[in-house]
């Protein structure tokens, strides 16, 4: 593909048309595909952050554990730096591309130190000489993300949820990765640290480089850490655009409803802004709904919409809609 | 010190005696664990009136749940209330035996919990379920009269067929179903308290915004009063008439939540409202509380978040800082504004002198 070569200046990370079908057991011989992420397209630039919002159950942390291979994708494909990415060199890649997890508390192993869990990706990877130099590398790591050197002989049963945080996010910086998937890094941590985390993600990026793709469903917090932000709904992306375009002028009637639903901290906006509130729930994805996914809840719905999905449209400044209606 | 009116909670509390219909007083409550004593509630106050919404927001360990529990006398089996007193209606529910206890729970209070997967139980219909609580507390007392009274209640909470629901098992429902199911269990009896402790945490945004826009409607119609207890600020901004803001067991500030998010007087709250992203410091770095939650089984001998507050003075770490009522009317306690009236009292002062 002579294209995508030429487009390898222009974007770390080009996802095209994923797929990621799970096989559910209905009876004892048959199975039906469970569509958790269903052609989702999207790119992110280098040093840049990309947001992905979404309620529980549309596919968002499936799409980071499939760009990691964590999955293996059903389908579409991946070009990281402009090479197509396959089982056969996930590998090394795997250098480049690091994750951090939402649970801190499920995600290290109880029964290694700091400084094991830290090193275990310089093992692995083989990026030292000597003891030494490994030592050197997790005391410069944990100095990055804030945690003392005295630290590095203990548990992590013996942190807080914040401090544990910051090990997974050490963890993930420990090989120097140019991307960094962030599954709901900060829902599990408190209010009041959730801060701390988010800052420590902005100047690591300042400082380092890395690209981040963003999960979250606290929209306020996606929209200040993000730079761009694609909203998905059920498997399928309806809506990405700058951050603050999103925010001040979503076109799409799920990001409209889900922007509205976002209690914002202010008393006077809270008593002022009008509720869009969605009716009912989000539909089973084992029997999605024909043609575009939301139109069950959507009020705009019409005849078009239920037999035919609504491609990605630029609707100038990048922003892309899928939506016949709007 | 003209700046205060240093005129004690306890005399506000006096007022509209008629209004009020919960009150707290000084309420303590510790757990007794092999690791020692745990203080979780250390005298908190509040009233709760008629018809309106008090929130109680705070981070994990700040006792917002336990007071919850406290008042319910749901504790676990360590838990007691060592001092305090809890008024309903003027009489003491701590001295309350158990048959007045269970008159009490689910007819006057009732309570929904965060997780409805884990408070719903899993072997029995929801119809059982609001059987039960409808036979138990209410004239409806045959099984026909509870089922179609149950029904009702389901269409009141916005469960679409409520006729096949009934006969459905928890599992069967998504998150949002079963916390109107548990909405409905609640309000079966027609409280005049209804407690929800972090009733919409487990839920998405949207499913959020629906159950939220519920309470507020059905608050309207019952006109019962609710403590809503949560530790996000966007919930409390969008719902409360009063807030109560917590750490450390203890009440920080108290006010309208105009008071709290456009006036905050304790430097908790304030660096609170600036640690959470909000419209306006979007292309801003956000201000991070500094340190990590507080451990309840060290607690500091002075004001709670004085290892954690920037501005600390050599007071806050001895001595616990009182609640003081500010110009404003709401009341907070923090040593800063006693520092600030005595300067501005000195300013004053000097200025005079000047004239003079």
């Amino acid at each position: 593909m002579a294209a995508e070569a030429k487009k390898k200046s222009d974007y770390l990370v080009e996802v095209h048309d994923l797929k990621e079908y799970f096989p559910v057991k209905t009876g004892w011989f048959s199975t039906i595909p469970l569509k958790a992420v269903d052609g989702v397209s999207f790119n992110i630039r280098a040093g840049e952050t990309l947001g992905l919002v979404g309620e529980s159950g549309c596919g968002k942390t499936t799409v980071g554990r499939t760009l990691l291979r964590l999955y293996e994708p059903t389908g579409g494909e991946f070009y990281f730096n402009g090479e197509l990415v396959t089982d056969k060199n996930i590998q090394p890649l795997r250098k480049e591309m690091q994750m951090v997890f939402q649970d801190p508390y499920s995600s290290l192993n109880p029964r290694m130190t700091v400084e094991d869990i830290i090193g275990e990706p310089l093992d692995i990877h083989h990026l030292y000489n000597t003891k030494s130099e490994r030592h050197d590398r997790i005391m410069e790591l944990m100095e990055l993300v804030g945690l003392n050197a005295e630290h590095a002989t203990r548990y992590a049963h013996e942190f807080s949820g914040g401090q544990r945080q910051r090990i997974g996010i050490a963890r993930a910086l420990a090989v120097n990765p140019k991307f960094i998937v962030c599954d709901e890094p900060v829902s599990a941590l408190d209010v009041s640290i959730q801060a701390q985390v988010i800052n420590m993600f902005e100047e690591l990026q300042e400082k380092l480089g890395v690209a981040y793709l963003f999960i979250a469903h606290d929209l306020l917090v996606v929209h200040h850490i993000s730079k761009r932000i694609a909203v998905m709904y059920l498997g399928k992306l309806v809506e990405i655009a700058d951050a603050d375009e999103l925010n001040d002028h979503p076109i799409h009637p799920y990001t409209l409803s889900l922007l509205s639903a976002v209690p914002i901290p202010d008393p006077k906006t809270a008593r002022e802004s009008r509720r869009i509130v969605l009716e009912g729930d989000v539909p089973s994805p084992l029997h999605m709904p024909s043609g575009c996914p939301f139109r069950t809840r959507c009020r705009y719905a019409t005849e078009r919409c239920a037999e035919e999905m609504p491609p990605l449209t630029d609707r100038g400044r990048g922003h892309m809609v899928a939506c016949w209606e709007k | 010190m003209a700046a205060f009116n240093k005129a004690q909670v306890k005399e506000k509390m006096q007022e509209n005696e008629e209004d009020v219909i919960l009150s707290v007083r000084d309420l303590h409550t510790t757990f007794f664990t092999d690791s020692g004593e745990v203080h979780a509630v250390n005298g908190v106050s509040f009233n709760l009136r008629k018809g309106k919404i008090m929130g109680v927001v705070g981070e994990s360990g700040s006792g917002k749940s336990v007071t919850a529990y406290s008042i319910m006398q749901i504790l676990a089996s360590t838990g007691r209330v060592t001092q305090g007193e809890i008024l309903y209606k003027g009489q003491n529910i701590l001295h309350y035996n158990k048959k007045q206890m269970d008159a009490f729970r689910g007819d006057k209070c009732s309570i929904i919990f965060q997780d409805p997967m884990t408070s719903l139980n899993p072997t029995f219909t929801v119809g059982w379920q609001l059987r039960e609580a409808l036979q138990l507390h209410t004239e409806y007392r045959t099984k026909d009269a509870a089922n179609k009274r149950a029904v009702e209640l389901l269409k009141m909470v916005g469960v679409n067929e409520p006729e096949s629901r009934i006969r459905q098992y928890p599992f069967e429902l998504s998150g949002g179903m079963r916390q109107r199911v548990m909405i409905a269990m609640a309000l079966a009896c027609e409280p005049d308290i209804l407690i929800a402790d972090e009733p919409t945490t487990a839920l998405d945004v949207t499913i959020q915004a629906q159950i939220l826009e519920l309470m507020k409607d059905l608050q309207k119609q019952l006109g019962m009063a609710i403590i809503l207890v949560t530790h996000d600020l966007g919930v409390i901004a969008s719902m409360c008439d009063e807030v109560i803001v917590m750490y450390g067991g203890r009440v920080c500030e108290r006010g309208t939540a105009d008071d709290i998010f456009y006036r905050p007087c304790h430097e908790y709250t304030r660096g609170l409202l600036r640690s959470i992203p909000n419209v306006d410091n979007m292309k801003e770095k956000l201000v991070p509380i500094g340190g990590t939650p507080i451990n309840m089984l060290a607690m500091p001998e002075g004001c709670a978040f004085c290892p954690r507050c920037e501005n600390a003075l050599k007071i806050c770490l001895t001595e616990k800082p009182e609640e003081l009522q500010m110009p404003d009317g709401h009341y907070a306690a923090c040593w800063m504004n006693v520092k600030r009236a005595y300067e501005e009292e000195r300013k004053e002062k000097a200025g005079e002198e000047v004239h003079a």
